[in-house]
């Protein structure tokens, strides 16, 4: 084998979700007031817009999530038993194998994006005397023997991207206008259009950066010249991490105790209300703090435990997930304790206690069904808020592990950047482009949920 | 009333004793002393001797809960428990890892906090409703429309951004007003207004979102409908009866707030360098300064339960229907 497959905690978790998504979906589609919803959700061209993008996201996340160690090249002057094969100690995902590019060829240090030239001073000694320039780069526009070429080369490539978007839009288009036609006319169906415009946008902007990340550093290089195209697509996984698997965590114990609390009342009640209250009166970024602090105490104790550093610092994202999941269930439990308190007076409920039902079974056929959409709402909201979270939490140095790449970590290293002469303002401006394209999607498909529901809830009543 | 109030803070007491458990059990429990001396000695090349003594400055040698080798009460009362998270009731929070009295520098900080929290809040409170009644004014136009849209936006984007952005813009490279700092007398404005500023924009999207809904609630409601039947303009129907009845819900909603002001803000107060409450907090988690961190917690949660028996008192005071005590 080439390669030995790496399974990440992670990983793991985050595969487990993407099935579990469809499954439930698959699940919610049987429930009759669900499929409405989903149907109304999809008349909604915003809604299906953003799911493109976030599909987007996700799908280059899930592909930062398929692990594996090369193996390495054998070295014959070493005096090794030939049969054993060596893996790199360094963990790559299939991302990576396929961005190999962008992720080997480092510059010395600071590059403008699509430079030719690195942005600091260098001095160099020649046969003439002691020189100073802006070194040319190793990898960004080193096709280019000339360098007056370099505005026509970056046209053209741009130029070439756009056009190859446009006629894959104009194709697209025109299977969409195909699939019109053959339904009746003035009949309200799923929202193609917001998936074809999303996707336009997208395209718009992604062929003509990967025409141009081919032969140069698009968004520019870091300090150790890195390319900053390829930390904001790792950091993608990380936000999805973060943001998912904590619902992992976060949704069970809301679903559980917010039930609990309010279809037992009682001393049931009291006791998970004092507990949330306990929780909540506790600033969120202490709390976490003070969680992280005692985990990064245990995690430098306990270094026996991680073969590799990616093992360590996937352990550590996984902690934080959890760490972010126990504090963060206190605003959706309340949420279903009250409507739990609400519906448990209705008649349908009344009417199955009378007849015998028992507690668990009305909880989950009756109770439950009636919840999701809360859950459903809440999820998608709580989900922009802890990539938020995560950059904070990254500056303040309680985030992932400096070593991975996320969003926190550019911004916290771009600080200082800014105030160096002249600014370094690409890997800031990157970081910012890619997480508010991220939250704003995650927050207009929270309001479109929000709306869909409420039409619905207030369509039954 | 009176007797409301009491059991109200009766109540608290309970909550307080949870979170002082809580975080013992954080700092003490799942990390002995030992642990923490280590981590603050650095883990490589300390001896026992080294890690003996830092607990024994600080006091972190005593039994957990229950001290046996002394005598009399002080089987309780000499133990880490009693000592480091029981005695925050009193207001004794022991002192940092540079020797500083917590509880005073606690209350030389709380100044500047909320020098930067109060014009924020404020300010952040009345351009919300400003706009949160402009755009319920104009409700299901392309204003509306395009408002909630930009209120998503600002609500996207990162703080840290804000704050990165506006001071690279306003003080590098217009150079309007200082970088960062904190000044005192009447000068000290100069200093606030870029803070200040940056707070407000990067709140001012969430609360508009979230007020316009109140508003938009009491539009259709029945009394809106007679005022407007009597033939009142539209305007004077906003101001004089959809107003007053939306402020309730946001400044009952809002008061909750108001004592965790003093616990100012953490990453303005880091970025701009005010020697405020956030800007301690930060310095100690970055020092793992675990005593700070849990001084701070128990403030921060005292101040909540303050907020929510504020919270209460609102309600009852705005609205005459609810009693003291009758739920």
């Amino acid at each position: 084998m080439n390669f030995q497959p790496v399974l990440l905690w992670s990983d793991l978790l985050l595969w487990l979700l993407a099935f579990a998504a469809i499954g439930l979906g698959a699940c919610s589609t049987r429930a009759e007031h669900l499929r409405r919803a989903w149907a109304r959700l999809g008349r909604n061209p915003v809604a299906t817009g953003t799911t493109t993008i976030l599909c987007v996201f996700l799908l280059i996340g899930l592909l930062d999530s398929l692990h594996y160690r090369p193996r390495l090249e054998e070295n014959p002057a070493a005096n090794e038993t030939p049969n054993v094969t060596h893996y790199a100690v360094e963990v790559r995902s299939l991302l990576d194998a396929l961005l190999f590019d962008l992720r080997e060829q480092h510059e010395r240090t600071y590059s403008a994006p699509l430079a030719i030239r690195l942005s600091t001073m260098e001095t160099e000694e020649t046969p003439n005397g002691v020189t100073q320039d802006y070194p040319r780069l190793a990898y960004g526009g080193a096709h280019l023997a000339d360098e007056s070429g370099h505005a026509r080369d970056l046209l053209l490539r741009a130029a070439q991207g756009v056009v190859l978007a446009a006629l894959l839009f104009g194709l697209l288009k025109m299977a969409l206008a195909g699939h019109r036609q053959r339904r009746p006319a003035g009949a309200p169906g799923f929202a193609w259009q917001g998936v074809l415009y999303a996707l336009g946008v997208f395209l718009l902007f992604a062929l003509p950066i990967a025409f141009l990340a081919a032969d140069y550093h698009v968004f520019g290089t870091d300090k150790v010249g890195q390319d900053v195209l390829y930390q904001a697509l790792k950091s993608i996984r990380t936000a999805l991490v973060i943001g998912l698997v904590t619902t992992l965590i976060m949704v069970p114990l809301a679903i559980f105790l917010g039930i609990v609390a309010g279809y037992f009342r009682g001393w049931a009640d009291d006791l998970i209300q004092y507990v949330y209250t306990v929780l909540n009166s506790i600033p969120g970024v202490l709390l976490i703090a003070a969680a992280v602090l005692m985990m990064q105490v245990i995690i430098d104790t306990h270094s026996e435990w991680f073969a590799t550093a990616a093992e360590r610092a996937d352990l550590r994202l996984v902690a934080l997930c959890f760490i972010l999941g126990v504090t963060s269930w206190t605003g959706l439990a309340r949420l279903l304790r009250g409507e739990t308190l609400k519906l448990r007076e209705l008649d349908y409920i009344q009417a199955a206690r009378a007849f015998g039902v028992s507690s668990g079974r009305i909880i989950t056929r009756h109770l439950l069904p009636n919840l999701m959409h809360l859950v459903i709402i809440a999820l998608v909201m709580d989900f922009s808020a802890l990539v938020l979270t995560e950059a904070v939490l990254s500056y303040i140095g309680i985030g992932v592990d400096p070593a991975m790449m996320s969003f926190g970590s550019m911004i916290n290293n771009a600080r200082m950047e800014l105030s160096r002469e002249p600014a370094v303002w690409w890997s800031l401006a990157t970081a910012f482009t890619f997480m508010l394209v991220l939250v704003l999607c995650a927050n207009l498909l929270a309001d479109a949920l929000r709306n869909v529901f409420a039409d619905n809830t207030s369509g039954q009543q | 009333m009176l007797a409301y109030l009491l059991r109200r803070l009766l109540y608290a007491v309970p909550i307080l004793i949870g979170v002082n458990l809580l975080t013992f059990a954080l700092f003490f429990l799942v990390n002995t002393p030992d642990d923490m001396a280590r981590m603050q000695l650095g883990v490589k090349h300390v001896t026992a001797d080294a890690i003996h003594k830092w607990k024994a400055e600080r006091g972190y040698d005593l039994p957990l809960f229950w001290n046996a080798n002394a005598a009399g009460t002080d089987k309780l009362t000499r133990t880490i428990f009693s000592q480091k998270s029981a005695r925050m009731f009193i207001g004794d929070f022991g002192r940092a890892e540079d020797g500083r009295d917590i509880a005073r520098e606690i209350a030389t900080r709380m100044g500047p906090s909320l020098a930067i929290a109060v014009p924020t809040f404020t300010l952040t409170l009345f351009v919300a409703i400003c706009l949160a009644l402009t755009l319920a004014f104009f409700r299901a136009t392309t204003l509306d429309f395009w408002g909630v849209v930009i209120c998503v936006l600002l609500m996207s984007i990162s703080s840290l951004f804000y704050i990165i952005g506006g001071q690279f813009l306003f003080a590098k490279v217009w150079r309007l007003v200082p970088i960062s700092g904190f000044g005192e007398g009447l000068d000290n404005w100069r200093f606030l207004i870029l803070p200040v500023l940056i707070g407000v924009v990067g709140g001012v999207g969430a609360s508009t979102r979230w007020y316009r809904t109140f508003f938009l609630e009491e539009v259709n409601k029945d009394y809106v409908r007679t005022a407007r039947a009597k033939g009142l303009p539209e305007t004077r129907v906003f101001f004089r009866h959809i107003l007053r009845n939306a402020l309730i819900p946001i400044l009952t909603g809002v008061v909750a707030l108001i004592p965790l002001l003093f616990m100012g803000s953490l990453l303005t107060e880091s970025f701009f360098g005010i020697p405020g409450l956030g800007s301690y907090t930060i310095d100690a988690i970055n020092a793992q300064d675990f005593s700070v961190v849990r001084s701070m917690v128990f403030i921060g949660s005292a101040l909540y339960i303050i907020g929510l028996i504020l919270t209460d008192i609102s309600y009852t005071l705005v609205d005459p229907r609810i009693q003291f005590g009758k739920k």
